[in-house]
């Protein structure tokens, strides 16, 4: 069992995490204080979400590249709202950037269910065009910390046991899916869309429903995201969450979701975020200039990557087999 | 789909045959580019000066000239998406060559050579590792544009050798410039490779059926991994003239470059799925994006609304032969 454990992808990753984290304590006692532990997975809570969201779209091969223009977007609208109307109640709000998120979401995903046409290319053009509209929206303008209410500001920042209501949503949000992705026959449906659909068609899974579901829960993490994000830093402008949606489908890679379709796990996809919350979080206590960040941030993918494509190599073999068979199912 | 073939023993099918060949993507996109002409030219009375047409190709040659290799790596299944930052890179390798007085060949040869480096790096990682290439290229993407900011942090680079400055700004003959003259050189190029040689066949092969192609004695890898270098190699060249146009090297030039790229090769009528697609029809989107974006420029439309346009127009472009099929197919079966 522990054996098991300690060689499955999700512990190999786990210790990584830990020794990252321990290594850095080492330099900087602070760093793995309760606090800081709190705060860094605080940090990352924006990105385990939307990862989460992220997981499902790849599960059924298919890719979101919208999510980080949804982010800016809906943040945008529900700033804008809580500008003009700071009298509307905050549950009013969190319902407006949940709905404005699915909506998105579903636009990207009755183009791949209905359409057939390939994600990569819906979500491609969506993404300027969420992004361009959150400008036509503002007009290029800027929400600031003061024209956003108090409770606006606050609710993310309000803390339960030494937390931040921001991290208890991302718990949430992995309690669901865990629970979803394990024992509801809805979760189930995405590794069976994605591992083969044509077998999964054959037993009665509607491959491009569940598709469009996929692409719908993402967009609505990402629209609440858009809400947090906007008021976690208490500013909303077109920019936000710029290039973001790379970082959010390097978090699934690293955390071992196959961008082929069919593999992954919700511990492994959290595992994945929080990895590049630590090295985002370490980087500038070692004393790393942040121009580094961005070369190690994707020197890591590229090393998680490999890893994880030869790490799965001595197992079920078909002989014969040839290597580039899964390249039929690539580039969706 | 099947509809057609059951039509096709039926005595109109030559009729139907032509009028197909008449409706190829190239076609529609000719008649889009001339309407967008005439659309352009009844907006605004600048639009049809030569000298305006031609400072219009300097926002899309150096896209444009790395669109070319990028459809044959997607006629082949795979996708690059680094090239923007190896861009960034090789600029940046250039300006620093070129702090040290370095010649213009020299500089330019950097530039080239960055290129071919960082394509051949994608290329063994897609090939050695068998990692998918959307994977390899987003890590790659951040790892390249990284070397830049580690190598430049925020400084600028600006001092480039007398002459440097042709590549991008220079003429070769009247409203000629270098970059169009050289963009019509490489299409020329592209096109006798992708559609002349056993190099485009197999490329069309492997697009289609990477595993019948390995079977049938192609050198899978081998190909991909000199696509992925002829990638490299232009984005290289793209960032020669950019820089050179631009006078200045920073880590951030070229920023967002690859997802117009890529647009420009899937509204050209390349399957992102692989296999199938032609230069012509990129050349074309290159032009019909270019006026497009010309026309919205003479019209003092902000550049964030045009990307909302190109986004429309992507989504558009790649629905529209299938809600076609779809209303063909209703209509064989209401018959």
């Amino acid at each position: 069992m522990l054996k098991r454990l300690i060689y499955s992808r999700e512990g190999v990753l786990s210790i990584i995490v830990l020794a990252m984290f321990f290594g850095v304590g080492v330099i900087s006692p602070d760093f793995i204080s309760l606090s800081n532990s709190v705060s860094i997975f605080n940090d990352t809570s924006i990105l385990i979400m939307l990862a989460l969201g992220q997981m499902l779209v790849i599960l059924t091969r298919c890719i979101d590249l919208s999510v980080a223009a949804n982010v800016a977007f809906t943040g945008m609208f529900v700033a804008m709202v809580n500008q003009y109307f700071p009298e509307l109640h905050m549950s009013l709000l969190i319902f407006l950037s949940l709905f404005i998120g699915a909506l998105l979401g579903a636009i990207n995903g009755l183009f791949v269910w209905l359409l057939k046409v390939p994600s990569i290319v819906i979500t491609l053009g969506t993404m300027s065009i969420y992004r361009g509209a959150t400008f036509l929206l503002s007009d290029g303008a800027w929400v600031n910390s003061h024209q956003m209410s108090e409770s606006f500001i606050g609710l993310p920042r309000y803390e339960i046991l030494s937390m931040p209501v921001l991290g208890w949503m991302a718990v949430a949000a992995i309690i669901l899916f865990f629970w979803a992705m394990k024992f509801s026959v809805w979760g189930r449906n995405f590794y069976s869309a994605g591992g083969n659909p044509m077998a999964a068609f054959y037993s009665g899974v509607n491959v491009g429903k569940v598709q469009f579901y996929a692409f719908l829960v993402s967009g609505t993490l990402s629209g609440l995201c858009g809400y947090l994000w906007v008021s976690r830093f208490a500013v909303a402008y077109v920019d936000v969450a710029n290039g973001f949606e790379l970082q959010v489908i390097a978090a699934c890679v690293i955390g071992g979701v196959s961008i082929v379709g069919g593999l992954g796990t919700v511990v492994g996809c959290v595992i994945g975020a929080l990895f590049i919350g630590v090295v985002n979080n370490a980087l500038p206590i070692i004393g790393v200039s942040p121009f580094w960040q961005m070369a190690i941030s994707g020197l890591v993918i590229i090393i998680a990557v490999i890893a994880n494509a030869t790490s799965g190599k001595d197992k079920a073999r078909i002989i014969l087999r040839n290597p580039n068979a899964n390249d039929e199912i690539r580039a969706n | 789909m099947d509809t057609t073939i059951k039509k096709s023993a039926t005595p109109d099918s030559m009729f139907t045959s032509k009028l197909q060949g008449l409706l190829r993507w190239e076609s529609f996109l000719v008649l889009i580019v001339f309407l967008v002409c005439v659309m352009n030219s009844y907006l605004s009375p600048y639009f049809l000066d030569p000298w305006n047409l031609s400072d219009a190709t300097f926002n899309f040659t150096e896209k444009a000239l790395i669109a070319l290799p990028m459809a044959m790596l997607i006629i082949a299944k795979e996708i690059d998406i680094s090239v923007a930052a190896i861009i960034s890179l090789s600029s940046t390798l250039m300006g620093l060559v070129a702090q040290m007085g370095a010649p213009v060949y020299a500089v330019a040869f950097v530039g080239i050579l960055a290129g071919a480096a960082c394509g051949l790096f994608n290329g063994v990682l897609v090939t050695r590792f068998k990692i998918p290439s959307i994977v390899v290229t987003i890590g790659t993407m951040s790892l390249f544009r990284g070397i830049s900011y580690i190598l430049l942090g925020d400084q600028v680079v600006r001092d480039y050798p007398d002459g440097f400055e042709f590549f991008g700004q220079g003429y070769v003959y009247w409203v000629f410039s270098f970059e169009l003259v050289l963009f019509a050189f490489f299409a020329l190029v592209f096109y006798w490779l992708l559609h002349r040689t056993t190099f485009g066949r197999y490329t069309y092969a492997i697009g289609n059926n990477p595993t019948a192609s390995y079977y049938s004695g192609i050198k899978v890898d081998k190909h991909r991994l000199i696509l992925f270098t002829l990638v490299g190699v232009m984005s290289g060249v793209a960032s020669i003239l950019l820089t050179s146009r631009l006078g200045s090297t920073r880590p951030s030039i070229a920023m967002g470059w690859e997802l117009s790229i890529i647009t420009m090769v899937v509204l050209g009528g390349v399957s992102i799925l692989g296999g199938s697609g032609s230069i012509a029809g990129v050349v074309l989107a290159v032009i019909l994006m270019g006026l497009v974006t010309f026309g919205m420029g003479l019209l003092n439309i902000p550049g964030i609304v045009m990307t909302i346009i190109v986004g429309v127009m992507l989504i558009t472009v790649v629905s529209l032969p299938v809600l076609i099929t779809l209303y063909k197919n209703k209509k064989a079966k209401a018959l």
